[in-house]
C-alpha cells in the first residue's frame, strides 16, 4: 500500500485490462486524475468508457493491471471473500458515483436518499445526518423537496438528489457515468450547472460523458476512447478543436455538427 | 320443503367454528414456520458454495415434485419407520411448513430479484455491503410483491389443511365430515364449512392488501 501525499494522484489506472467472455472491452489503460482536477472521457457507445468507470469503482472486476485511489489500491487480488468485500467497501465511500439512469432509492424521500449512507455506514446520528441532507440538497437547488420522493421528481431533479446522495459521503472523487445522458434536453442544463459547482470547489472528478460542449468547458484534460483503447489524450481546447487522431476527428464531428467541425483540420 | 335445514346450520355452526380455529391455527402455524424454512432455503440459494446452493435446489424440486397429499402421509405413516413419531396437528403444522417454505422461498427470490439491477449497484457504490444492501434497500422495494405472492401462498395453505383430515386432525373439512356421519346432512355442512373457508381466504385477502399498500405507500407518495 502506498502512502498517500498532495503529489499523489487521486485516481490512477495502469495498464488496465478487462474481458467480457472472450471480448476485451479495456485493452491496457493508464490514467492518472490529479486532485481537484476534471477529466472527461469521450468515445463512442462500446468504446469502453462506462466500464472503465465502473471499474474504478469495482463495479466490474478488472482482469489486470491496478487502480489506485489516493495511494491505495482498489483492486486487491490477495483479499478474498469478506475481507475484499471489506475492503471494497471502504473504498467506495471514499468515491461518490452518479449513474446515467440516477439509481435514487424509490422508497425513500429525497432526503432519506441523502442521508441513509451516512447514517448507516458512518453512524452519523439523525439530526446531524438531516443538517447534512437540508445542507447537500440546498446545493443542488432541492432545498424546497425534502419530503419528496423520487417518482414525483423530474429527471433532473432525479440525477441532482443522486449528485447530493454520493456528496454525501464525503467523497475523495466523484465519478459520472453520462450523468445527463437520460435527460431531456431543457432538463440537461441544471445538471450541467451542479456539476459546474462542484468543480469550481475544486472537486476531483472523472466525467463519462456525450455533452461535447460541457466537457471542453469544465475539463482540464479530455480523453477520446474508441475500441477499448485511450485514442487521444490532451487539454480540452486542443482535444475538441485540433485532434491530433483521425478517429478523434471523425467522432467530433459527428458530434460538434457543422459548426465545429469547420474549425477542424480535414 | 325447505331447501336446506337452517335450524340444524345454526344448531352445528359453533362446532365448525371450533374447527375452524383448528383450520387457522395449523394455516398460521404452518405460514409462520415455513417463512423461515423459505428464508433459509433463499439464503442457501444465493451462497458462494455450489454444493449448499445444490442442496436448496434439490430440496424445492422435491418439494415441487411431489403432491402434498402424498407428504402427508409419508411423513405420518412412513416417518415413524424411520423414528420420526408426530401428533396429527403437529403433522399438519411440520408437512404444511416445509411444503410451503419452498413455494414461499421462490416467490421470496422471484421478488428479490425483480428489483431493478441499479438499485444494488447505487447501494453498493455508496459502500454498502451486500447484506446491508438487501436489508435498506432490495427488501423494502420487493416487500410489496413478496407478500402478494406469499398471500396467494397462504390461501393455498388455508385449503391444503382440508387435506390434514387424512390423519385425523379435528379442522374444518374433518369436523364436517363427522358432522355428516351424525346428521346425514351433506348439503347443509359442506355449504357452512364452505362459507367458513370463504370467510378465512376473505380474511387473509384482506390482511394481504392491507399489508401490501403499507409495503408500497412510497409509489401513491
Amino acid at each position: 500500500m502506498t502512502t498517500a501525499t498532495t503529489d499523489t494522484p487521486m485516481v490512477e489506472l495502469k495498464g488496465v485490462k478487462k474481458r467480457f467472455g472472450d471480448l476485451e472491452v479495456l485493452k491496457g489503460i493508464d490514467l492518472k486524475v490529479e486532485r481537484g482536477k476534471i477529466v472527461s472521457i469521450i468515445g463512442p457507445s462500446g468504446s469502453g468508457k462506462s466500464t472503465l468507470l465502473r471499474s474504478i469503482n469495482n463495479l466490474e472486476e478488472i482482469d489486470e493491471g491496478s487502480i489506485l485511489l489516493d495511494g491505495v489500491q482498489v483492486n486487491r487480488p490477495d483479499l478474498k471473500g469478506l475481507a475484499y468485500e471489506r475492503h471494497i467497501n471502504h473504498i467506495r465511500q471514499n468515491m461518490g458515483m452518479v449513474f446515467q439512469h440516477f439509481n435514487l432509492f424509490p422508497h425513500l424521500s429525497t432526503l432519506e436518499n441523502v442521508t441513509l449512507a451516512p447514517r448507516k455506514l458512518k453512524g452519523m446520528d439523525a439530526r446531524s445526518a438531516r443538517d447534512l441532507g437540508l445542507e447537500l440538497l440546498e446545493r443542488v437547488g432541492l432545498a424546497d423537496k425534502p419530503s419528496a420522493y423520487p417518482n414525483s421528481l423530474s429527471g433532473g431533479q432525479k440525477q441532482r438528489v443522486a449528485i447530493a446522495r454520493a456528496l454525501a459521503m464525503r467523497p475523495k472523487v466523484m465519478l459520472f457515468d453520462e450523468a445527463t445522458s437520460a435527460l431531456d434536453p431543457e432538463l440537461v442544463e441544471e445538471v450541467n450547472q451542479v456539476m459546474k459547482g462542484l468543480a469550481e470547489e475544486h472537486m476531483t472528478m472523472l466525467i463519462v460523458t456525450h455533452e461535447m460542449a460541457f466537457a471542453r468547458d469544465v475539463s482540464d484534460w479530455a480523453m477520446f476512447m474508441d475500441g477499448g483503447v485511450v485514442v487521444e489524450e490532451n487539454t480540452p481546447d486542443r482535444l475538441f478543436t485540433n485532434p491530433d487522431q483521425e478517429r478523434t476527428c471523425h467522432f467530433l464531428r459527428k458530434h460538434l455538427g457543422n459548426q465545429a467541425s469547420a474549425q477542424m483540420p480535414s | 320443503m325447505e331447501l336446506m335445514d337452517i335450524n340444524l346450520m345454526m344448531e352445528i355452526t359453533p362446532l365448525l367454528i371450533k374447527a375452524a380455529w383448528i383450520t387457522i391455527d395449523i394455516s398460521a402455524r404452518g405460514l409462520f414456520f415455513g417463512f423461515f424454512i423459505a428464508s433459509a432455503l433463499v439464503a442457501m440459494r444465493s451462497s458462494r458454495f455450489f454444493p449448499i446452493r445444490s442442496l436448496a435446489r434439490a430440496y424445492v424440486s422435491v418439494v415441487r415434485g411431489t403432491p402434498y397429499f402424498v407428504q402427508l402421509l409419508l411423513v405420518f405413516y412412513g416417518g415413524p419407520a424411520i423414528g420420526l413419531r408426530l401428533d396429527p396437528f403437529t403433522c399438519g403444522v411440520v408437512v404444511g411448513a416445509f411444503n410451503i417454505g419452498a413455494y414461499m422461498s421462490e416467490a421470496i427470490r422471484g421478488a428479490i430479484e425483480s428489483v431493478d439491477s441499479g438499485q444494488n449497484e447505487a447501494s453498493r457504490s455508496l459502500g454498502f455491503g451486500r447484506f446491508a444492501t438487501l436489508q435498506h434497500i432490495i427488501l423494502p422495494q420487493s416487500a410489496g410483491l413478496m407478500i402478494r405472492s406469499i398471500g396467494v401462498l397462504a390461501i393455498i395453505l388455508v385449503k391444503n389443511s382440508s387435506l390434514v383430515s387424512i390423519i385425523s386432525v379435528v379442522e374444518l373439512t374433518y369436523q364436517a365430515q363427522r358432522l355428516i356421519g351424525s346428521t346425514y346432512k351433506p348439503l347443509e355442512v359442506f355449504t357452512l364449512s364452505a362459507l367458513m373457508y370463504i370467510v378465512i381466504i376473505y380474511a387473509v385477502m384482506g390482511l394481504v392488501e392491507f399489508l401490501y399498500r403499507r409495503a408500497t405507500r412510497y409509489t401513491y407518495l
